[in-house]
């Protein structure tokens, strides 16, 4: 049997701020009605979590539920546990309009941590980091320099990205360079 | 000469020495300094010559208006050419070298273009290189080519990295002088996010330079209150300032761009060179100050000769006299500033020649005090001199020129009047007005640039927007801080600008050109452009010749379009255009202002989009293993596939055909994870796929695959693939490698914007999967030794789809071939991708498994006659053509691409169509090649009746194979055509079927 | 450098992240359609000097397309609004009103 592997196998670096590849989450995309109670219930029964509004990640531990669009949310659970949220999501979904797939291995997640994240993050993204503007709670789905991404906080110092699997390396060395030393800007 | 002061020195540490080299020549300075008040404190005055006469240059000004002293700087990796000695700060160790010099600077050969000056007028270059028409290829150009360029590119990679920014701010502030801060403390009390950006290493801009001892802002010295007010700003947490970032452009919806130079001061300090700065601004505030005039005299070129506002620079910032003694020539009061610098520096300031009749004002007789000569109502006929003033000639303002006096001199100080730096203003739309009364363009408030809302969203303080005395400076800056806090949604605050002194100016009094009715002898020697060498007789001369638009004369004279986009020779330019063409000012107007203000690096604008991160490479979860296993590559759209895996000692090409063979012979395994991978879910999922496909979806079984092609609404082939039914509401359509995100794009756009109220869902799940084709007459063997499901044609036929295991693997297994052989294509979960493929790789070494390329692939299924997007499509290629007509259902009333197709050239029977080509001699066909007619077209060219879309040679047959389209093509069977080739042979071959290889289609059915 | 409001997500949207999808409220000819109507659907577009209706989709975001009323002569943006309607919605074309009284775009004004 060979255990799954994440696409840079937890690599991480240390420059001005810490980058780290987390390793294999579990995440599932829900398309749906948004505010069909069946949806809701199969979203918020599988994650935990209370149903994220527009714009928002609703994050417990592994755990969550992010607000991708108007009729999508993406559910994260534990990797192993994938199937078995399926499972359960699609029993509650049964006869309701709705597309549940498995997309954990189609991502790569990264954390990027430090008092200097928001500066790393903000060499990528044409996003507003500014501590006034975007706040743990918060779902933004953007570019990173020239590849589609996105992300939340986990705490104020905390980012969660996520990228497609096939351009983890490249979003990889993207936030290495970002990170490089000497690279402070000093404006957050 | 120029030199060093005891006194002054604001900006310098003398107690810290610093050695740097100009032109290999060791050269001494101190920390604070610029390369310019370097080489101007170690009597360095030529730095440089012009670009078309080679004529000796000196240092002019002090900052980002400097046209003459442009240097190489740096080597190796950190070489740049036409660097501005004047906003280059020193370090220990900095190397500069002249430019546009040969052998050297102060010999220089190309010099002899200024005696041939008379020769090479306005527009010399289009009037010259004409006739006769044969001299253009071999004297023109390459003389052209020899003196065109200005410096030297870099030949070495560039040793540094380099940043962009992304941030957004209230309220923008653009410049960092007295009325930059001004603006900036009544914006962030307003509680807005405010931005204050400084080109300089320096806060405050001209007015600790500027200010008289008596002056007072809010009672304190000038410098004391620009220091105080930065601590302030600093103190507070909604304001960030920045020193060294210059706003370079302002563009639609508040974006600015801006590039901080972080390195450039210490090179060998870690982290970026620079960062470019992307901003989003709700309100802009460009304080920008304004840039002194010269005056136009003859030989006013001549190193010495230098912006009376610089000679006060280099005397007060930087304790470096540009001469001994000084002439000072102006048409304002602000000259006489210098003339009491330079005076209370202990330098001699024989004369002030002002072209006013009665003079100056207050200024003027605080310089008389000091025991000055003024000369009012004169102007300089000439300056003398030849790599330095020697003396100045004296006329009457009013006259032609006539001489009255002469002085000996080694410098020059002269002041035409301000313009204010309307650069940013402009950018973006903001209008200009003339004012006559201080003789300059001013940004006109009632028109400034406006954002998305509709409404103005820059706004110019102090000089900037022609405020020329400190007291005007800060209430007009403060007043615009204010009211940007307050449209950015700052709250509202009733707040005073500072009080300042009152400075007693006379009226500044226009001078174009000195004498007014200066002889062409003089015009011919005054210079408006001192880096394009442009004259105020080559403007004459266009206006004369009929270009009288601003825009064309700039581009017939090449005035202000030097590196320093014209900011000291602009309006000086307009100025003498409008008096030949005997128009006032307003009516010639400027030049179009466009970004950046100064140049930025290269460096800055790619920013981290170099190496390993220049673009995006897209890496399949077996990436890895391909690469330890010498895969040569073939990118195909952002990814990179194996083109084939040549063995030691092997070639490309035969390691493809190794691979067919292999493939055809034993097993062949293939990376085919970056093939699309499309959910489409919902009851309406048949009837949207139907509308989608040009044959039909809805009636596809569950549990079946059906290869399916795509067209555009124009009715062209856009993409094709096999679709597989999962469940009644539930498809999984297969697209080509680069159409993954494209069809997913086509899918969501028509589910969206047309038929939004189907039920649909879709999902990409292309790398969700890593998908492996295993493929050959051992393929069953592989996979039956593996063991799980059963994979035997009774439970999984040709054109079938299961879900099972796979030795230790959830696998969906679908029986699909596109090279003709028993093939399964097989998808795993992405992370477990490598450990399948190693499993298949192992278990199929007893039956002889080997990884094959996009080279064998594609020879296979052209040996099948299998159509490849982007091969035998380009766009204008309907289905029709490539004989697909079996997919293209006759029953369906409409599909996405069928009235395209119905159009009167779609169905003319003539078009190209496709067909399998086979040479006479079994050599292969030329890619791309056409296929020649009989007769001529009507520009006389040979008539073409097809061309080769696909050409490889086959291993399989041991003969070349191709498809292509021609015309009548599958009528004409068995005919030869001739393809010329761009080799000069012509070759000939024979039209046959498409599928050269197993045509009855048994070896993928068993 | 146009900044749009993804009226899906909500997003103030950075022009990088968008990609534009040309001339807004078309309507679809298909088979049977005159070769005049078909090709006007294909190709013909309306290029006006001020308002004008165009279709976005917030490509780098949450992907959904929408619809943007705005003026190419100034980037003023006057709103954007659902894709999945076939006309200018009516609170859309009072703000026009209010900004270019008397404009017209094809049939709408």
């Amino acid at each position: 049997m060979s255990d799954p592997v994440s696409a840079l196998n937890r690599a991480a670096f240390t420059g001005i701020a810490q980058i780290a590849e987390t390793g294999l989450q579990g995440m599932i995309t829900l398309r749906g009605d948004l505010a069909s109670a069946v949806v809701i219930k199969a979203a918020t029964a599988a994650a935990g979590t209370d149903m994220p509004a527009r714009g928002e990640a609703k994050i417990k531990g592994e755990h969550g539920l992010c607000w991708m669009s108007p009729d999508e949310v993406l559910v994260l659970c534990p990797h192993a546990e994938v199937a078995m949220t399926i499972a359960a999501m699609e029993q509650v979904l049964a006869g309701e309009h709705a597309l549940v797939v498995n997309v954990s291995d189609a991502r790569a997640v990264f954390r990027v941590s430090g008092p200097l994240a928001r500066e790393v993050l903000s060499k990528l993204a044409p996003v507003d980091l500014a501590p006034q503007a975007f706040r743990p709670g918060m779902m933004r789905r953007t570019k990173l320099a020239q590849v589609p991404a996105a992300f939340w906080m986990e705490d104020d110092r905390t980012f969660r990205i996520v990228c497609f699997r096939s351009v983890a390396q490249y979003v990889f060395d993207l936030l290495k360079v970002s990170a490089q030393e000497g690279s402070e800007v000093g404006v957050f | 000469m120029s030199t060093r002061l005891t006194g002054f020195g604001r900006l310098i540490d003398r107690s810290k020495p610093l050695r740097f080299t100009f032109d290999g020549k060791w050269m001494r300075g101190h920390p604070g300094d610029t390369l310019a008040s370097a080489l101007l404190a170690n009597d360095q005055m030529l730095v440089g010559r012009s670009f078309k006469y080679h004529r000796p240059r000196g240092i002019v000004a002090s900052g980002a208006e400097e046209p003459n002293a442009l240097v190489n700087l740096g080597k190796g990796g950190r070489f740049e050419p036409n660097q501005r000695a004047t906003t280059t700060e020193l370090f220990e160790g900095l190397r500069a070298e002249s430019q546009n010099r040969w052998p050297s600077l102060d010999f220089d050969i190309g010099s002899v273009n200024t005696y041939l000056a008379r020769f090479l007028p306005a527009g010399f270059y289009y009037k010259m290189f004409i006739h006769p028409r044969p001299f253009w290829k071999h004297v023109y150009e390459p003389f052209i080519r020899q003196s065109a360029g200005l410096g030297r590119a870099p030949k070495d990679r560039d040793g540094d990295t380099y940043e962009h920014f992304h941030t957004h701010a209230d309220v923008l502030v653009i410049g960092g002088g007295v009325a930059g801060l001004q603006a900036a403390k009544a914006a962030a009390d307003t509680g807005a996010r405010v931005f204050v950006l400084e080109q300089t290493a320096h806060w405050g801009g001209r007015a600790p330079v500027d200010a008289r001892d008596e002056d007072r802002i809010a009672g304190q010295g000038a410098a004391d209150w620009v220091a105080a007010t930065v601590a302030e700003l600093e103190a507070m947490p909604n304001v960030t300032l920045r020193l060294r970032c210059m706003g370079a452009g302002v563009y639609d919806h508040g974006y600015v761009l801006a590039y901080e130079r972080l390195r450039d001061h210490a090179p060998d300090a870690t982290g970026p060179r620079h960062r470019l700065w992307r901003i989003r601004a709700k309100q802009i505030i460009s304080a920008t100050g304004a840039i002194e005039r010269p005056l136009s005299f003859a030989g006013n070129d001549i190193p010495g000769v230098m912006l009376a506002s610089a000679v006060r620079d280099y005397v007060v910032n930087y304790a470096v006299s540009p001469g001994d003694r000084t002439v000072i020539a102006t048409n304002n009061d602000d000259a006489y500033l210098t003339a009491i610098v330079l005076k209370k520096a202990g330098l001699d300031v024989p004369r002030i020649v002002d072209a006013r009749a009665q003079g100056g004002g207050a200024l003027m007789e605080a310089a008389k005090a000091l025991g000055i000569r003024v000369d009012t109502g004169r102007a300089i006929a000439k300056v003398k001199g030849g790599k330095r003033v020697t003396k100045v000639q004296i006329c009457a303002q009013a006259g032609e020129g006539g001489v009255l006096d002469e002085i000996a001199c080694d410098a020059v100080a002269m002041s035409g009047g301000w313009s204010p730096v309307v650069h940013l203003w402009s950018h973006c739309g903001g209008k200009l007005f003339w004012d006559d009364a201080q003789a300059m363009f001013r940004p006109d408030a009632a028109h400034p640039p406006t954002g998305a809302d509709g409404q103005g969203f820059v706004t110019c303080a102090g000089a900037a927007s022609g405020a020329l005395d400190m007291a005007h400076v800060l209430e007009d800056a403060h007043a615009a801080g204010l009211a940007a806090g307050k449209a950015a949604g700052g709250k509202a605050k009733r707040t005073k600008a500072p009080e300042t002194t009152a400075r007693a100016d006379a009226p500044i009094e226009p001078v174009w050109l000195m004498p007014q009715g200066a002889k062409v002898e003089l015009r011919t020697k005054t210079w408006l452009d001192f880096q394009n060498d442009v004259k105020v007789s080559d403007v004459q001369l266009a206006a004369q010749e009929g270009f009288e638009s601003v825009e064309h004369a700039k581009r017939y004279t090449t005035l202000g379009m030097a590196t320093d986009q014209g900011k000291l020779s602009n309006i000086n330019g307009l100025a003498i255009l409008s008096d030949a063409l005997g128009q006032p000012i307003p009516q010639t107007g400027t030049t179009t202002f466009r970004p950046p203000y100064t140049p930025i690096s290269m460096g800055a604008i790619g920013g981290e989009a170099r190496g390993v991160v220049f673009q995006p490479i897209r890496r399949t979860p077996i990436h890895g293993w391909h690469e330890a296993h010498g895969a040569d590559w073939e990118p195909v759209g952002q990814w990179r596939r194996p083109y084939a895996f040549p063995r030691k000692g092997e070639s490309v090409h035969d390691a493809v055909m190794r691979e067919v063979k292999n493939t055809r012979e034993a097993l062949g395994l293939l990376d085919a994870s970056t093939l699309g991978k499309l959910i489409v879910k919902g009851p309406d999922a048949g009837k949207f796929l139907d509308m989608l496909y040009t044959n039909m979806m809805s009636t596809l079984p569950v549990g079946k695959c059906r290869y399916g092609l795509m067209c555009t609404e124009n009715g062209f082939l856009t993409d094709d693939g096999v679709v597989a039914r999962i469940d009644e509401d539930t498809f999984l359509c297969h697209t080509t490698t680069g159409g993954a995100d494209r069809i997913h794009a086509h899918m969501e756009e028509w589910l969206q914007t047309e038929w939004w109220d189907w039920k649909v869902y879709v999902a990409n799940v292309t790398e969700q999967f890593a998908q492996v084709a295993v493929v050959g007459p051992n393929a069953r063997k592989v996979l039956e030794k593996l063991g799980g499901m059963d994979v035997r044609a009774e439970a999984l036929p040709f054109m079938a789809w299961a879900d099972g295991r796979i030795g230790d693997f959830d696998a969906r297994v679908y029986r699909i071939s596109f090279s003709g052989e028993l093939s399964y294509e097989i998808a795993v979960r992405a992370s477990q991708g490598l450990a399948f493929w190693e499993a298949l790789m192992e278990a199929g070494a007893e039956f002889g498994a080997m990884p094959y390329g996009t080279e064998a692939l594609h020879i296979m299924r052209a040996e099948k006659g299998f159509i490849m997007i982007g091969d035998e499509t380009d766009g204008t290629v309907i289905p029709q053509d490539l004989g697909l007509d079996w997919a293209i259902s006759k029953k369906k009333a409409d599909y996405i691409g069928k009235r395209g197709q119905e159009r009167a050239h779609m169905t003319d029977p003539g078009r190209w169509k496709l067909v399998g080509l086979e040479t006479v001699d079994g050599s292969v066909l030329p890619d791309g090649a056409y296929a020649v007619g009989e007769g001529l077209n009507a520009n006389g060219q040979r008539v073409t009746i097809g061309r080769v879309t696909s050409t490889y040679f086959s291993p399989t047959l041991g003969r070349g194979i191709a498809m292509g389209l021609v015309k009548h093509g599958p009528d004409r069977m068995g005919e030869v055509i001739d393809f010329p080739g761009t080799d000069g042979k012509t070759y000939r071959a024979k039209i046959v079927d498409p599928v050269f290889h197993d045509k009855e289609g048994a070896k993928q059915n068993v | 450098m146009l900044i749009l409001q993804c009226p899906c997500c909500g997003v103030m949207a950075d022009e990088t992240e968008l990609a534009a999808g040309g001339e807004a409220h078309l309507k679809r000819f298909g088979p049977g359609s005159s070769d005049d109507d078909f090709e006007s659907y294909l190709f013909n577009r309306v290029n006006p000097k001020g308002v004008h209706f165009e279709r976005w989709r917030h490509a780098y975001g949450c992907g959904k397309w929408f619809h943007a009323a705005r003026c190419t002569a100034t980037l003023e943006v006057f709103g954007t609004y659902s894709a999945q309607v076939t006309e200018p919605p009516q609170e859309i074309r009072d703000k026009i009103s209010a900004r270019r009284p008397g404009w017209r775009w094809r049939e709408f004004g």
